[in-house]
């Protein structure tokens, strides 16, 4: 049984220790952040300015001034602060974030990134914070699917969408298991979702997958 | 006596010229002066250049300014979101210019324009597609695109409260470009929630100190803003 999406997040969560600050992308990233228990102090960030994201709010008693970078209603943990839209990237270009999680539309087996336009001649493609996220984080996971809706590999050898990032993606949790990229190396299997053989995963991906030293 | 407080729209808005660059604060819907962009659609200045983080949504204040064809151009790092419809019809045909740039390169493009900084190396972007035609150069081994400063001639911004010195605080994430756009305009405006007394905003809490900010005007927003 491959993983489900809410397994995908909670097994990236599981591998967040205490004491990591965390950007989480918008859309299936985004819900790693409930996998995480609040009693394991993991400080969120959002581009938007906001360190220590707590749950969502409760009805009744939502703040309108207070959302994630998805445009979602959040909370302030105690602890959490504010900060304008050039500190909160400093953040991240400077090299203080700890992890970032993104989605991807492929990844290469050097660490590239495609996850924000289709084609070059994307019409008015949105790249938000992606870039910055990619350059700037500590580490980049990406949580994805492991083929696109019609079956196609996004575990490549060079990306053909437009990149975001070079060569900076270290690991992918995907539907099928969890992948290092190692550098000189390419994708390292790290873990497979429950009945999921080597063999499966390595006929889903467009690059050759490594068995663990 | 100093006073940078304004008691109508149209006098918040005053001079604002034909051809200008208008920086637009706020992140969807916080922190966005939506009571300015109104203001500047009455106004009447046209073949804009609009700076925000996203390119509007529905049929109302920026896709509004869109829609009446005054913006010659947007500069945002998310132009296509849930809703942004004129937007999108604009520019499939060929009725508006657009540049992307990232999210932090965009905050960064002002902090500098804001600081006196004409331009800056970063490492987003290096390799992408955003990073064509633009100086590229090594330091420590690892690859920067050169970025240049962006600068309005007007800076519409939300804050909760402001003074008449043009004083400003913000009110959690509705912070967000705000203070950046203030201090990289040549014309300032703000809309406050709450006008106070000069010296009643906790020095410590001023975010954007008053010389940043030319025009305050106060706009209740009512539920659920309050």
């Amino acid at each position: 049984m491959p993983f489900s999406r809410d397994q995908m997040a909670a097994r990236a969560a599981s591998d967040i220790p205490e004491g990591w600050v965390v950007n989480l992308g918008v859309g299936m990233p985004t819900n790693i952040a409930n996998k995480v228990p609040l009693d394991r102090e993991v400080i969120f960030q959002s581009e938007n300015g906001v360190l220590g994201i707590g749950p969502a709010p409760e009805p009744g008693h939502e703040n309108h001034w207070l959302i994630n970078a998805g445009k979602q209603l959040v909370t302030l943990r105690p602890g959490g602060s504010y900060c304008h839209h050039a500190d909160s990237f400093a953040m991240i270009r400077g090299g203080h974030i700890d992890l970032c999680v993104l989605g991807g539309f492929e990844v290469a087996e050097n660490g590239d990134l495609a996850n924000w336009a289709t084609s070059e001649n994307d019409t008015a493609p949105a790249v938000g914070g992606a870039m910055d996220l990619g350059a700037g984080a500590k580490r980049l996971w990406v949580v994805m699917d492991h083929t696109t809706k019609d079956g196609r590999p996004k575990l490549v050898e060079s990306c053909g969408y437009p990149l975001t990032a070079l060569g900076t993606v270290h690991r992918i949790y995907t539907n099928l298991g969890v992948f290092d990229v190692e550098k000189g190396l390419g994708f390292v299997v790290r873990d497979l979702a429950p009945g999921v053989s080597f063999d499966e995963a390595q006929a889903n991906s467009a690059a050759k997958l490594h068995r663990p030293a | 006596m100093i006073n940078k407080i304004v008691q109508s729209m149209a006098e918040a808005l005053e001079g604002v010229k034909d051809g200008s660059t208008i920086l637009i604060g706020g992140f969807g819907k916080v922190g966005q002066p939506d009571a300015l962009i109104e203001a500047l659609i009455e106004q009447g200045a046209t073949d804009l250049t609009c700076v925000c983080n996203n390119a509007g949504t529905g049929r109302e204040g920026l896709a509004r300014l869109m829609e009446l064809r005054r913006v010659r151009k947007i500069i945002c790092s998310f132009p296509r979101s849930t809703g942004s419809v004129v937007f999108e019809e604009l520019y499939k045909e060929g009725k508006i210019e657009l540049e992307i740039v990232p999210q932090g390169t965009m905050a960064e493009r002002m902090r500098a324009a804001g600081a006196g900084v004409p331009a800056f190396y970063t490492a987003t972007s290096h390799g992408t597609l955003l990073a064509r035609g633009k100086e590229e150069r090594e330091f420590g081994g690892k690859m920067y695109v050169m970025e240049r400063a962006l600068h309005g001639d007007v800076a519409l911004v939300e804050a909760w409260e402001g003074d008449r010195w043009g004083n400003l605080a913000y009110k959690d994430s509705g912070r967000n470009f705000n203070p950046v756009m203030a201090t990289a305009a040549a014309l300032t405006i703000a809309q406050v929630a709450h006008i106070r007394e000069l010296g009643e905003i906790d020095p410590e809490r001023v975010h954007t100190p008053g010389l940043f900010v030319q025009r305050v005007i106060e706009f209740k927003r009512g539920a659920p803003w309050t």
